[in-house]
């Protein structure tokens, strides 16, 4: 697996690509000790809501209480954003893994058999493909219903056939290679070759980049709790924290920016996460561009 | 002869797609009840009263497909439903408020081009050196940034911070009234253009001053992407052997970069013109909500959240449209500006 080598050496040695390695990785962290870093309050059944702090209209500024400061009916800030990094992984991975297997199953099934099932598999992607994504995820989530299931549901509609595209293509350039034509010879089954030949030599590279995309997954997710069709009013959700800045974005007179703790923590904790993934991105990119040599 | 016989393949490729679309369109109002569908049939707030009688004229207990031949034959006599948010026809409240989303566009529209391509040149041609790390650590910045976050923090700054700088709405309270008065001809209801032929100077200025901010916020991904693409274009283009040959005849570096090596990179970067107009349809949601900025985007918005399904369906589909003849236009004009895509083959 010298590819693997090649690749992991080339990740570390690019800073960028090694800040966005360190970046997930505090992520991962923070999500899995969750409950260390931001305990659940005695008597508090939903971790996923935001325990509050009483009903006060006010955001409350950072204390050594809530060091992060509380919003309007007096959410911890703090637990929300570390809460929102397990929320926020879930929704990439379980959106990205369904879009993939998806993508996996049709995309093989069009690129491999070709034909009426292509043509038809091909057309059905055309329309899903002929709407700005986030309208039709909005339509689709006032359809369902306001809720980050919605949400996941609506991204998942609206990002499977890029993928399903994607792995056509790939299947498509290996379908005329010896090795498959080979296997077929020594008559394996139509599902074998797929599975054994034919995908594993070539979604790799679709792979990584589709897994890298869960930061793009967490910001329309994000951008529609934000727009109150996702998340509830307090789940621990960075989207529909930020939502709680709307009323807040100006302070009192001669002290215009005394709520910025409501309006900047969650974003940026936001712009982070998807910042380590599009880092990571963008290195590979240039890794796994063909047109750059390998030296 | 060619190009024409090209064209009207393309345009009858796109029935399938239209009708695939309205298709989904109409699958997702099936989860409604009847009552709840029958306000995409209402074109008037004296029907929305007599719900029980829609549903019968419009069949809306039948089954799926005729239902569905029903509604195309509404949409395609224009009618789209009713707007319970504005309270009119939605046909009607999309083209009320397109222009201020229009308004929006023009001026964002030039700032993604010119400074994408404009970045994205100069990042290719000082590769791996600090302009190039620099720019491009930007655009991974962009690209990464929430877009309604961003808008917040501009908000925070330049209306907050600067007292009233920069403020959301269209205009202010007392410029609103200008427009509004008789003495002001609203021939296009963009408001700028307006105040130009008006020969207005408040009404102008004022408008401005509420257009930087959601300007800025809807351009900065899509001035990110464009970048993006320009550069590796721009580099796959300095690699040409043309490159080479006019480098080698003596060409100043500057020509060489701006003639030779831009014009073959911009081909490339044209064809998404469509991915941007998509994420444009997607920013102005975002934009003029944050913003309050009441065009189509901020509508839909409303729409959304009051549940109000003809509204979200008819924007949906009036987008879609949108975005399909966009890619038809710019498939069109690809054929055009490079001479080496053959129009009897297929265009992949």
């Amino acid at each position: 697996m010298t590819d693997w080598k090649f690749m992991a050496r080339q990740l570390v040695k690019n800073p960028l690509s090694l800040a966005g390695i360190i970046i997930i990785t505090i992520f991962v962290v923070l999500a899995i000790f969750a409950p260390l870093i931001a305990p659940i309050p005695e008597g508090h059944r939903d971790p996923y809501m935001i325990p509050r702090d009483g009903y006060s209209a006010t955001p409350q500024l950072p204390s050594e209480e809530h060091i992060f400061g509380t919003t309007e009916g007096q959410y911890d800030i703090f637990y929300g954003v570390i809460w929102g990094t397990r929320t926020a992984f879930h929704v990439g991975l379980v959106v990205i893994g369904v879009v993939l297997a998806v993508g996996i199953v049709l995309g093989s099934l069009a690129g491999y058999f070709g034909g009426v099932i292509d043509e038809v598999i091909m057309r059905i992607t055309d329309i899903f493909l002929a709407f700005p994504a986030l309208i039709l995820a909005m339509a689709i989530v006032a359809a369902l219903g306001p809720s980050l299931r919605s949400v996941m549901m609506a991204l998942i509609v609206v990002s499977w056939p890029s993928y399903a595209r994607l792995i056509r293509g790939d299947i498509l350039q290996v379908r005329e290679e010896d090795y498959i034509e080979a296997s077929r010879g020594i008559g394996a089954s139509n599902f074998r070759v797929i599975i054994r030949h034919a995908l594993p030599n070539a979604i790799y590279p679709t792979l990584i980049m589709a897994s890298l995309d869960i930061g793009a997954v967490v910001l329309s997710a994000a951008a529609l709790s934000f727009l109150g069709l996702g998340a509830p009013e307090g789940s621990a959700d960075w989207g529909q924290l930020t939502s709680f800045a709307r009323n807040w974005i100006v302070g009192p007179p001669g002290n215009p920016l005394k709520y910025w703790y409501v309006v900047t923590i969650p974003g940026l904790f936001m712009l982070f996460f998807v910042l380590g993934w599009n880092l990571l991105g963008d290195a590979f990119r240039d890794i796994l561009d063909p047109r750059l040599a390998r030296r | 002869m060619e190009l024409r016989s090209y064209i009207i393949r393309r345009l009858l490729l796109l029935i399938p797609v239209l009708f695939g679309v309205t298709l989904l369109i109409f699958g997702i109002t099936m989860m409604f009840s009847p009552v709840e569908r029958a306000a995409l049939f209402v074109t008037s707030s004296r029907q929305m009263s007599d719900i029980t009688a829609i549903i019968e004229t419009y069949g809306l207990d039948q089954p799926f497909f005729v239902q569905y031949g029903t509604w195309i034959g509404q949409v395609f006599s224009g009618n789209l439903g009713w707007s319970k948010v504005v309270g009119m026809p939605v046909w009607d409240a999309i083209w009320a408020f397109l222009p201020a989303t229009l308004e929006l566009a023009i001026f964002a529209t030039p700032i993604i081009i010119f400074m994408g391509i404009f970045l994205g040149t100069k990042a290719a041609a000082h590769k791996d050196r600090p302009l190039d790390h620099g720019t491009r650590v930007m655009a991974i910045f962009g690209w990464s940034l929430p877009t309604f976050w961003l808008g917040l923090i501009l908000l925070m700054v330049f209306y907050g911070y600067f007292t009233g700088l920069l403020p959301p709405h269209r205009l202010s309270i007392q410029m609103d009234m200008v427009v509004n008065s008789a003495s002001f001809i609203r021939y296009t209801h963009i408001n700028t253009i307006d105040a130009i032929l008006n020969l207005n100077g408040a009404v102008l200025l004022d408008a401005l001053r509420h257009l930087v901010l959601p300007v800025i916020t809807l351009s900065v991904t899509q001035v990110a992407f464009i970048m993006r693409l320009m550069r590796s274009s721009m580099l796959e283009s300095l690699g040409k052997g043309y490159i080479l040959t006019a480098r080698a005849k003596g060409l100043a570096e500057r020509v060489v970069v701006n003639k030779h090596a831009r014009r073959n990179a911009l081909i490339p970067v044209i064809t998404v013109a469509g991915y941007v107009l998509a994420g444009m349809a997607n920013g102005v949601v975002i934009t003029e909500t944050i913003f309050t900025y009441k065009g189509i985007g901020w509508w839909a918005w409303q729409s959304a959240v009051r549940l109000d399904i003809a509204s979200v369906l008819g924007f949906a589909l009036f987008n879609s449209v949108l975005f399909v003849l966009v890619n038809l236009v710019v498939d069109i004009l690809y054929t055009r500006v490079d001479p080496r895509v053959r129009l009897g083959g297929t265009l992949q």
